[in-house]
Order: structure tokens, then sequence, then C-alpha cells
């Protein structure tokens, strides 16, 4: 097991390379000058030395070796800064001052850390500032989809064919064709336009302060909420109903009710705890994906999160907070592959990685 | 042992011919014919081809015409017939069913048209998709040599963020295409080819795994004996085997690329704004939406309506393809 995660880990280093190096290419091609909008009257060379301080200019690998170097020796610096000093979680440790942005010299032209086009401050500030937002509002629809889909999945394969488990189907079938940006104005016109129960908009600089505020919140959290975790919910129980069927029929089954084990032993005991297997794995795999997927709820809300910036920096071609962003996408993918076959290794005794 | 063999299959032979032969395909369409679902979806999305393709030649409305002068204040904005049921005074008429939108142009029109394009995409796009994959999942299955680099590239597909990388590539190459294909030429090349070559992952795993156990069968053997060329073999004996998950990956392809195509288009990076597709036409009236509903609901519903169709039809054929549910 502790070879094949070896393995696995140093496979995953020549995948992220590729990858990058494919963000990196595409985007180089990009047809954008980001001096071009600049006043007509700037002299070319006053031009070039802009150009010089956005970091183009150089040869193609020597740019994209400085970004690798930004993206896994530079911002993790700055990343371990931020926990030790700023964050809760890791505050209590010693503060460190791994990274200094510059050995002497003004700030804007020898930063080393990867600098945004736009907004010419740090990307991952930026990233920072918006992931709460995305996450809360993902992570809560994941679990509300979870809290849902098992118990749907467990009896829709017990009673298979029932007039529930046709009814799910339908659902989850509706879940799967509806796209989000239909589901979601779908939503908008009838809750909050004619039965005005929830705002339209979510509103992201609202704090929690007292119960009332708290409430606020849980209202224009819903609907976001209610549209992606259906999405999520009709994947979820499918494979949780598809799992528990191939697991019923099984001979263990018939052993235990011999036995003369209650029946909900035997189904959320037995059954349950096996058809959970590949369910976990594929909740593992979801979550890269529902950050992408993520992407078109936050626009049809408003909702000021990480999706909601990648689009305004492809807008606004913002090369490195994008090429930053996709890349990131990218990691959480590859490590959330890893972790479901780790996953299914470790639930899975009759798994053996050699 | 086959000497008593032979009379009793003479004895039940006029038993036998009273019963017309029946080929596999027949037993599919028999059993998909069981899946009520299937079936109705099947009807459905004809009914929905159909309408689109078909109705604009008896609609006498023009998609793009936009009426001018006080044509145009009488004809924009009008809403759906069925509004006068609740509100009387509503402004709507017979001649535009679906109403018009704010400068004048039939609504009903733009949907059929917006579907053309939201149809043919998807089947385009299906149709690229389900070439690769079968492809590259035959080479992986078939050619050992071709296994391993091949599948660790269809694994690296599999781990690129799709949608952000489709946006940034629909913005790269949306001007050198236009300039190449014209406005409208150039979006649905690049669309349909980004699809394409961002959708093929799953049908060539499929199709690797089925190949992988077919090519090592004794009909491949026997074909092999007499000394069939490789490609020959893939053609005549392999791929007419790996046909059914190739059915059934396309009707899924169909649906994974209206929806894509359709957020492209919803985000604002799909086909030009007085292009319609249904996402176009759904993106194009959200700003309105508390005052015309309509607008959004009827493309949505058409997407909705479309995919949910597709994606019954697969869950049927899947079923019917299946020699073990079969007949059951």
């Amino acid at each position: 097991m502790l070879n094949y995660t070896i393995r696995r880990l140093i496979l995953a280093v020549p995948t992220l390379l590729f990858i990058a190096l494919t963000i990196f290419l595409l985007l180089e091609l990009a047809p954008g000058d980001p001096v071009a909008h600049m006043p007509l009257t700037i002299p070319p060379e006053v031009r070039e030395l802009m150009r010089k301080a956005l970091g183009l200019g150089e040869p193609v690998h020597i740019r994209f070796w400085k970004w690798l170097v930004q993206f896994f020796w530079v911002e993790p610096q700055v990343f371990i800064d931020w926990l030790t000093t700023k964050s809760a979680i890791a505050g209590i440790l010693p503060d460190t001052q791994f990274y200094v942005s510059c050995a002497g010299g003004d700030l804007a032209t020898c930063d080393a850390r990867i600098l945004s086009w736009q907004f010419r401050s740090p990307v991952m500030d930026i990233v920072l500032q918006r992931l709460p937002q995305t996450l809360w509002v993902v992570g809560t629809a994941y679990l509300v989809a979870i809290v849902i889909a098992i118990p749907v999945g467990v009896y829709s394969a017990y009673r298979q064919y029932s007039w529930f488990d046709n009814a799910g189907t339908f659902i989850t079938m509706v879940g799967f064709s509806v796209p989000p940006f239909f589901s979601g104005v779908l939503v908008i016109v009838i809750f909050s336009v004619q039965l005005g129960w929830f705002p339209s908009i979510y509103d992201t600089t609202h704090r929690v302060t007292d119960w009332d505020s708290f409430v606020f919140q849980l209202r224009q959290m819903v609907m976001p909420v209610m549209v992606l975790a259906l999405q999520i919910t009709s994947q979820i129980s499918r494979f949780m109903r598809a799992s528990m069927l191939d697991n019923l029929n099984q001979d263990y089954v018939r052993t235990a009710r011999a036995k003369g084990m209650t029946e909900p032993t035997v189904v959320l005991v037995h059954v349950l705890r096996n058809s959970m297997i590949p369910v976990v794995t594929v909740i593992a795999l979801g979550i890269p994906s529902i950050f992408g997927g993520a992407i078109i709820t936050e626009q049809v809300f408003k909702v000021n999160g990480i999706g909601e910036m990648l689009i305004k920096a492809i807008e606004a071609n913002d090369i490195p907070t994008v090429q930053t962003l996709t890349f990131i996408f990218a990691v959480l993918i590859v490590v959330f592959n890893l972790i479901a076959d780790l996953l299914y290794g470790i639930l899975d005794p009759r798994i053996r990685y050699d | 042992m086959t000497e008593p063999a032979a009379p009793s299959a003479e004895t039940l032979a006029p038993e036998l011919a009273t019963r017309p032969p029946r080929s596999q395909w027949r037993d599919v369409w028999d059993q998909f014919k069981k899946h009520r679902g299937a079936l109705v979806g099947a009807v459905i999305f004809v009914s929905i081809f159909a309408a689109v393709f078909v109705g604009p030649l008896f609609y006498p409305h023009d998609a793009q015409y936009v009426p001018t002068g006080r044509d145009f204040i009488r004809l924009r904005d009008m809403r759906p017939v069925y509004v006068l049921l609740w509100d009387p005074g509503a402004k709507a008429d017979w001649s535009h069913p679906l109403g018009t939108d704010n400068i004048g142009r039939d609504a009903l029109a733009r949907m059929m048209m917006g579907g053309q394009v939201s149809l043919t995409v998807g089947l385009a796009a299906m149709a690229l998709s389900l070439l690769l994959g079968t492809f590259i999942g035959v080479l992986a299955g078939y050619f050992r040599r071709l296994d391993g680099p091949l599948m660790r590239l269809t694994d690296l597909f599999l781990a690129l963020p799709l949608l952000p990388l489709l946006l940034v590539a629909v913005l790269l190459f949306r001007e050198p295409l236009k300039a190449a294909f014209g406005v409208e030429g150039g979006i649905f090349v690049l669309i349909v080819t980004l699809v394409g070559i961002t959708s093929w992952m799953q049908t060539a795993r499929i199709v690797r795994g089925d190949v992988l156990a077919l090519k090592e069968r004794e009909f491949v053997l026997a074909a092999r004996s007499i000394g069939t060329p490789s490609r020959r073999i893939v053609l005549r004996h392999i791929l007419p085997n790996v046909l059914s998950p190739i059915m059934v990956s396309a009707t899924l392809g169909i649906a994974t690329a209206i929806i894509t195509e359709s957020a492209l288009s919803f985000l604002g990076f799909g086909f030009p704004p007085d292009f319609p597709t249904w996402g176009r036409l759904l993106n194009d009236s959200v700003d309105r939406m508390t005052l015309y509903p309509e607008r959004v609901l009827w493309p949505g519903l058409a997407i909705s309506i479309t995919v949910l169709a597709v994606n019954y039809i697969g869950d049927g054929l899947r079923d019917a393809l299946d020699p073990r549910i079969r007949g059951r």
C-alpha cells in the first residue's frame, strides 16, 4: 500500500507538469497584448519596459520555469508565513519569515509572487479572499446532497421498482438533465421573483454576527445550495442504488438473514457498509468537478467565488490569474483521484495494489 | 454424437419454419420497446427534431426578421398567447404564438432556429467524440504497444479541468476561425471541435476494455490464423462487436454536447449575440426575466426535455443491448 502510494505520488509529478505545460502553452497563444490598450503616446521603449515589468519579453521556456518556481516554491513559502502569522488554525506556531519579497529596491519590480494583471496584487491573495464564499456554498451543497442521496439510494434499491424507486429514478434523471443555468434561473423566478422568499443575489459582504444575520445567511444560501445539491444528489443516489442492488443478492446477505438477524441490521449494517465502498470513491472523485460545476452556479447567483473570479479573469485577459486558477483545478483533480484510489484500497480488503 | 442430432433437427424444421427468423437488432428493438421511459424519450426526441427542422418550412415568420417603423412598436415585446388566459389585456396575438422579443423578432421562429443549431452541434460533437474515442480505444486495446501511452493520454485528459480550458480555448481561437469560416461557421467548428476533443475519454476506456476481452476470443484467433491483416480484423470482427457500448455512449454524448454548448453560450463564450441557440436565448433573456419569464422558460425547457429524452433513450439502449437483461 505504501509502495503504491509512493509510486502514484511520483507518477503525479509528470502528470501535473504536463498539465501545467498544456495550460501554459495554450495561454501562450493568447492573442491579446496586455499593454495594447495603453495610450498610443507611450513611446515604444517605455512600452517594452512595461511588458518586461509584467514578466513578458523573455523566451517561453524561461517564463514557464519562472511560473513553476513561483507556483511551487514562492507561493508555498508565502502560504506558510500566512498560516503561522495571521491564520487562526496554525497561529500558535512560532511566526516564520520564509519569504522575503525583495533584497532592497521597490516592491513593484522585484516581487517574485504571481501577480494578477488586472488587480496588480498577488493572485493567491485574491484566491484566499474568494475561497470562503465558494467553499461555503459548494461545501454545504455537497454535504446536503450526500445526506439526501444515501438514504434515497438505499431505499430505492431495497424496494426496487416500487413507486418510490420509479419516482426517485425520474427525479435523478431530471437532476442529470436540467442544466444548472436553467434550474438556477428557474428557482430565482419562482422563489425570488414570484414568491419573494429568498434573495436572488448572494451577498458576499454579509457578516454573521447575531441570530438575524445568521437567518439571512441561511436564506441566501438556500437557492444556490438547492441547485447544486440537485445535481450531486442525482449522481450519488444512482451510484448508491446500483451498488446496493449488486450487494443485496449476494450470499452473505442470505447468510445474515438465515442467522436470524433483523432486517434493519442486515440492510443497514451488512449491505450498506459494503455498498458504501464504491460510493465513497465516487464522492471523493466528485469534489474537484464540483469546483468546475460551481462556475455556472456562481455566475447565476452572483456568488463572488473562485468560478466568478476565473470568468472575470478570462474576460479581462488576465493570463497569470487564469493560469494559476486552472492549474489549481487540475491539482485538485489529480489529488482527489489519488485519494479515491487509495480509499478504495483501504476500504475494500479484496483490492491489493502490489 | 452428431448422427442422432441431425434427424432431430430435421423433425424440428417445420416447427421452426413457422417462426420467422429473428435478427439481433429485432431482439434489441423488442427489448427497447419494453422500456417505457426510453420509448417515450425516443418519441419526444424525434418530435423535437422534426419540429425544429421541419417546422420552419411551415411557419410564416423569419427568425432574424426585425420589423421597422410603426411595426417595430406594434410587434415588439409581445407575450405568448396563453398569457391571455389570466391577463385579457396582455399584448398577445395568435400570429405570434410564443410572443416576440424586445426588438420584435418572433420567439417561436427563434426557438426553432436555435434548436437547429443546438441539435446540430450536439450531433456533430457526439460524432467527433465517438470517432476519436473509438479510434483510441481500439488502438489501445488491440495493439499492446500503444496501450500504455494511449491510456496515460486518456488519464491526462481526464485530469484536465475541462470547463475552464474550454472557456480559455474559445477565447483564443475565436478570431482566427472567424476569419477562416465566417462568424457563425467559425464558432460552430470551434465548439464542435472543442466539445469533441474533450469528451472522448469515457468512450475510449469502455471500447478498450471490450476490445481487450474480444481479441482473446477464438474467432479473432481464427481470423488471424488465416492471415487476415490487423486492419481488417479490427474493421470486420472487432468493431461490430463493440457497437453496443459505442451506441450507448453516443446517446450520452449528445446530451453532454448539448449541455456544454448551452453552458458556453450561457456564459457568453458561445455563438454571437444575434445568433440564436437555446443557451444563447436563455442567456439573453435572463436580464428581463421578471417581466418576461416565458423567454427564459421555453429555451430552458427545450434544453432540459431534449437532454432528458436522450438520457432515457440511453438508459433503454443500455438495457436493450445487454444480452443478459434482454429476453427477461
